[in-house]
């Protein structure tokens, strides 16, 4: 470790307070009364301990890394996870329709997490390239690539959820300068995407419709002199997408894939498609109240009404025991933590350093955005875990690194001029 | 611009998920009853329903276990109905009705859809439960009758019905309800207070066990027993005497006011009225509009009290001093009364009764005499009659009497007001009434009234509130109850009392003669009418008894009334004294009477009026 290392304490105080947060209510969510043990390794709430363990040693050994290890090392960590994405398809097992997870023993191990860290790596490593400038469009074929490259392999195994976070790499795309068009027109295809996996095909055509007539309307009003054509266009190229990806859904995709997507839509504990678990979510959550029902007191925790409560809807147990207090701190928690480590981006003299930090800080928000508003009945239903709090080794393991990276490069950033 | 993008969206994020929360969390109460629904099960504790015991302690009414399936309409989702069916042997048709009919009363609480599952049902069905969600079973317990006597008083229980829980909103559908008799008088004591159970369910509406350690749960309060004043033995006694016959006994303790027994007559086994055939039953039980199993004559029949009220004239008369024990009138075979106007009596021409044998040998023309006297002693007739009418008040006479169960009649004692809406006001005077004096005319009283006024005879001029129960729980009801004096001096009384008493040893009803107890009573016979096919008709008298004995330190006071049963001495007369040997000996010396009485059948009497063919009456 250099001497001018200066550790961003905040940021590993929200991590520590994010993850004892993930524990308790861990506990509460698998929390079974006929169990003897406190703590088997085999449960779910020994195995999130033990992956604790490993990620507070993981922070610390990446703490004592060199300065510019990542970023020498960048383009080798990201090939070493393009090999196990790849990896997965002879070797990988197959945990409820998706082959992405490798297996030992108890334990599993989840690639796809790690590759958000390596995207981040390689992202950060390649635009911090003197020669590089998103600006053209040879650059940004080649970020596109080193971000859809991991994303595509992701969709096969098949895990829509995971590789969706790849859309937050976005956010650092337009901070480094990528121009509002592309950016709102990759925005949009993404939305429309999931809309028109979650959505009714008619009701996404309306929509586009709309947008695109209020669009013009308001081009109008503002004197913009972007012909009609433009606008129809537009139209036409959007029904044509979504049709592409409703037809590739239905048609070439097949029913494991079918059934995959269902189960991170959702769609799997909700064959009456009434929004299931969305309903018992919010009901767990709406029932908190001020400050909650008490540890291992929530009613609709305890009695399972909620599905993958201690994975992606971890926040409905929080919610339920610990009430608006509780769920209200942990939003807070987040929305520090991404502040936080956004405002130290900006402070990066290293511009490796900034990126990096910029795509933790994208790939925090997208999580947060897209695990507490389906929670709450605010986004669709997608499975993706709440960074540090929900259950998963893997997970935790990975924003752990995601994580400890950041602050290893933020608390060298005095080192830079010395370099 | 580029730099601070996401930062802004953060912020505006954590501000809409702040206000989102505060909505749902906080603002919106609809969740929080929503996660109780859906987590958490009321079920209803109920504690067991009071027993019954008659007077001496022997157990009457208990209770038996059974199961009924519940639902709770919010929470059902599509089922097996085929299987249901099968499970609980319901017919697919009566499922439906009974869901829509849970469905119309609540959707959230809990309604029956299958009442009173054997224990195999119930063993079978309860590990098929998970299987349909929104049901239950819930544990009630029936009614066990370990007596086949005194569905009359003992009354029933039944379920709730609409008019029911809207009267009390203690009751939930499916919950039962005292009905008649001391069931329903006592309702409130023999149900005791349903308790409430929180339970915490699973997603797949298994119960896991108490929600929040059961803090929120209220216990039942205890049903209490009650002790009846009944005479068990008494009651199936006079029951059976009653076989084939219509028409009410009732005995009374004088020195109390308890009541032995009340038999009705036909009555039915309280038993046919628990379980599936319960409706059947009833149903049969209420559409026999001859025999009427279900009117309780001792309590409703209203009669004119014949011959027996000549003792209450008696009384009123050495009350208002118009006569002495030593009066004596001259008897004709009767008297007239007014000008063309004679009654007859049974008394040889001229016979001179002083008031004891006027008694005994029930002299109509004594007893005209003295009404007169009564009435004629005051000013207007109106005065006389209505000084007469508070005496008979006095005696619980014209009104309600004031007891524990709650069925009952008024009879009906007239006042100077009845008749001067009847005639004219001044157009009538003691001649005009004169059927008063024996009994008849518009006089009208039930056999506990008659019953009632015998015991105050008996006790010499005060009586207790008849009443059915003796103890609620561990509380004596005879305490809490206030001694009634008549109008009516004590000393008065012996000499109408030693009248009675020959009654039995050498007037009218000496065949109610019981050796070594004296007996005293009264016969008499009432005149009752019916319409066929609109004309009226005369049905053969109604045959009534009222007796008390011993003559000293009474311990029983008795009304027998006997549908059509003639002349006091024929039926009710013997089955009176064989009910008073009975209770006094716990025994009979006088086989061959009981038999007569046990074996003898008035059917053929009830069946002259609907035969359709003419009759002859009193034969």
């Amino acid at each position: 470790m250099n001497s001018n290392f200066r550790l961003d304490w905040l940021s590993l105080l929200l991590y520590l307070c994010l993850v004892t947060i993930g524990l308790v209510n861990i506990y509460s969510a698998t929390y079974d009364e006929a169990a003897t043990s406190f703590i088997a390794l085999r449960s779910p709430m020994g195995k999130q301990v033990f992956f604790l363990f490993l990620s507070l040693g993981a922070i610390a050994f990446i703490l004592a890394a060199p300065f510019k290890f990542f970023e020498r090392f960048s383009s080798l960590i990201y090939l070493v996870v393009i090999i196990l994405l790849i990896g997965l398809f002879p070797f990988g097992s197959t945990i409820s329709g998706a082959r992405s997870w490798y297996s030992f023993g108890v334990m599993n191990l989840q690639p796809a997490e790690l590759a958000k860290m390596a995207v981040a790596l390689a992202v950060a490593k390649l635009l911090s390239e003197i020669q590089v400038d998103i600006r053209r469009f040879k650059s940004l074929l080649q970020v596109g690539g080193v971000i859809l490259l991991p994303a595509f392999l992701i969709v096969l195994q098949p895990d829509p959820g995971s590789a969706l976070v790849f859309g937050a790499f976005l956010f650092v795309l337009f901070r480094e300068g990528l121009s509002t068009p592309i950016m709102l027109t990759i925005a949009g295809l993404v939305v429309l995407f999931i809309l028109t996996l979650v959505a009714p095909l008619p009701f996404v055509y309306v929509s586009i419709l709309f947008v695109v007539i209020s669009l013009y309307f308001f081009s109008k009003r503002v004197n913009d002199k972007t012909p009609l054509l433009a606008y129809i266009l537009s139209v036409l190229i959007s029904i044509g997408y979504v049709y592409s990806v409703d037809y590739i859904f239905n048609e070439i995709f097949e029913q494991r894939h079918r059934d995959r997507f269902n189960i991170v839509l959702g769609k799997e504990v909700d064959t009456q498609g009434i929004g299931y678990n969305l309903n018992q979510s919010k009901i767990a959550i709406g029932s908190g109240g001020w400050e909650g029902k008490g540890f291992l007191q929530g009613t609709q925790t305890k009695g399972g009404f909620v599905p993958e409560q201690h994975t992606d809807y971890i926040f409905s147990t929080i919610g339920e025991e610990w009430g608006f207090v509780g769920s209200a701190a942990v939003v807070l928690l987040f929305t520090l933590l991404i502040l936080r480590i956004l405002g130290r981006a900006e402070l990066q003299k290293n511009k490796f350093s900034r990126i990096y930090a910029y795509g933790v800080a994208s790939i925090f928000f997208v999580h947060f955005v897209v695990n507490i508003g389906m929670s709450i009945g605010l986004v669709p239903t997608i499975g993706i875990p709440l960074p540090l709090v929900s259950y998963g080794g893997s997970s935790l393991l990975a924003f752990s690194l995601l994580l400890g990276i950041y602050l290893n490069l933020d608390g060298n950033r005095l080192n830079e001029t010395s370099f | 611009m580029r730099t601070y993008l996401l930062q802004s969206i953060t912020v505006i994020v954590a501000g809409i998920f702040l206000y989102r929360l505060l909505d749902l969390q906080v603002l919106n109460t609809n969740y929080q009853t929503l996660s109780e629904n859906n987590a958490v099960l009321e079920i209803a504790e109920y504690p067991e329903r009071g027993f019954i015991y008659d007077r001496n302690g022997t157990l009457l009414v208990a209770n038996q276990p059974a199961y009924d399936v519940m639902i709770i309409p919010e929470n059902v989702s599509p089922f097996d109905t085929l299987s249901f069916c099968q499970l609980t042997g319901i017919s697919k048709k009566q499922l439906i009705k009974n869901l829509r009919k849970a469905r119309r009363y609540s959707k959230r609480l809990p309604s029956v859809v299958v009442n009173q599952i054997s224990k195999e049902t119930y063993a079978r069905l309860q590990e098929q439960m998970w299987k349909f969600e929104g049901f239950f079973i819930q544990k009630k317990s029936l009614r066990e009758y370990r007596t086949q006597h005194g569905a009359n008083v003992l009354g029933y229980v039944s379920e709730v019905n609409n008019n029911d829980m809207r009267k009390d909103p203690y009751y939930r559908l499916g919950e039962i309800i005292g009905r008649q008799g001391v069931e329903k008088s006592y309702e409130t004591a023999l149900r005791g207070s349903k308790g409430k159970k929180f339970l915490q369910k699973d997603r797949f509406n298994r119960i896991m066990g108490t929600y929040k350690e059961g803090s929120y749960d209220v216990p039942p309060v205890p049903a209490q027993d009650i002790q009846l004043t009944i005479d068990a033995a008494l009651q199936a006694y006079g029951e059976n005497l009653m076989q084939n016959k219509r028409g009410g006994i009732v005995a009374i303790e004088p020195a109390t006011g308890e009541v032995l027994a009340l038999v009705n007559a036909p009555s039915y086994d309280p038993s046919i009225l628990v379980g599936r055939k319960r409706s059947a039953n009833y149903r049969k039980l209420a559409n026999d509009s001859l025999a009427k199993p279900l009117f309780d004559r001792g309590l409703l029949a209203q009669y004119p009290p014949g011959s027996p009220f000549k003792t209450l004239n008696a009384l009123i008369a050495l009350q208002e001093k118009v006569i002495t024990p030593k009066t004596k009138y001259r008897c004709n075979k009767g008297h007239y009364y007014a000008r063309g106007a004679f009654m007859e009596c049974h008394c040889k021409r001229g016979t001179k009764n002083d008031l004891t044998k006027a008694i005994y040998r029930s002299c109509n023309t004594y007893f005209s005499n003295t009404y007169r006297e009564i009435i004629d002693k005051f000013d207007t007739p109106e005065e006389g009659v209505d000084q007469w009418k508070e005496h008979l008040k006095s005696f619980g006479l014209g009104n309600y009497l004031g007891y524990d169960l709650s069925i009952g009649r008024p009879g009906h004692v007239p006042g100077a007001a009845y008749y001067n809406r009847a005639y004219q006001k001044g157009q009538w005077k003691a001649p005009t009434i004169i059927s008063n004096a024996i009994g008849q005319g518009e006089l009208l009283t039930t056999p506990i009234q008659l019953a009632n006024f015998t015991a105050a005879i008996a006790n010499r001029g005060y009586y207790y509130t008849p009443h059915f129960v003796k103890k609620i729980g561990k509380d004596t009801v005879a305490n809490q109850l206030e001694r009634k004096t008549t109008s009516i001096d004590p000393e008065h009384f012996d000499v109408v009392i030693d009248g009675m008493h020959k009654v039995v040893e050498k007037g009218t009803a000496r065949i109610a003669r019981i050796r070594g107890i004296e007996v005293c009573g009264k016969t008499g016979t009432a005149e009752n009418f019916t319409r066929i096919d609109g004309k009226i008709t005369q049905l053969t008298d109604h045959s009534i008894f009222v007796a008390f004995a011993p003559k000293e330190n009474p311990q029983i006071a008795i009304a027998v009334f006997i549908e059509n049963g003639y002349w006091g001495a024929r039926w009710a007369a013997p089955i009176a004294s064989l009910m008073i040997e009975n209770y006094l000996t716990g025994d009979t010396r006088r086989p061959s009477l009981e038999q007569r009485m046990l074996n003898g059948s008035l059917e053929e009497e009830y069946l002259k009026p609907i035969s359709g063919q003419p009759f002859v009456i009193n034969e």
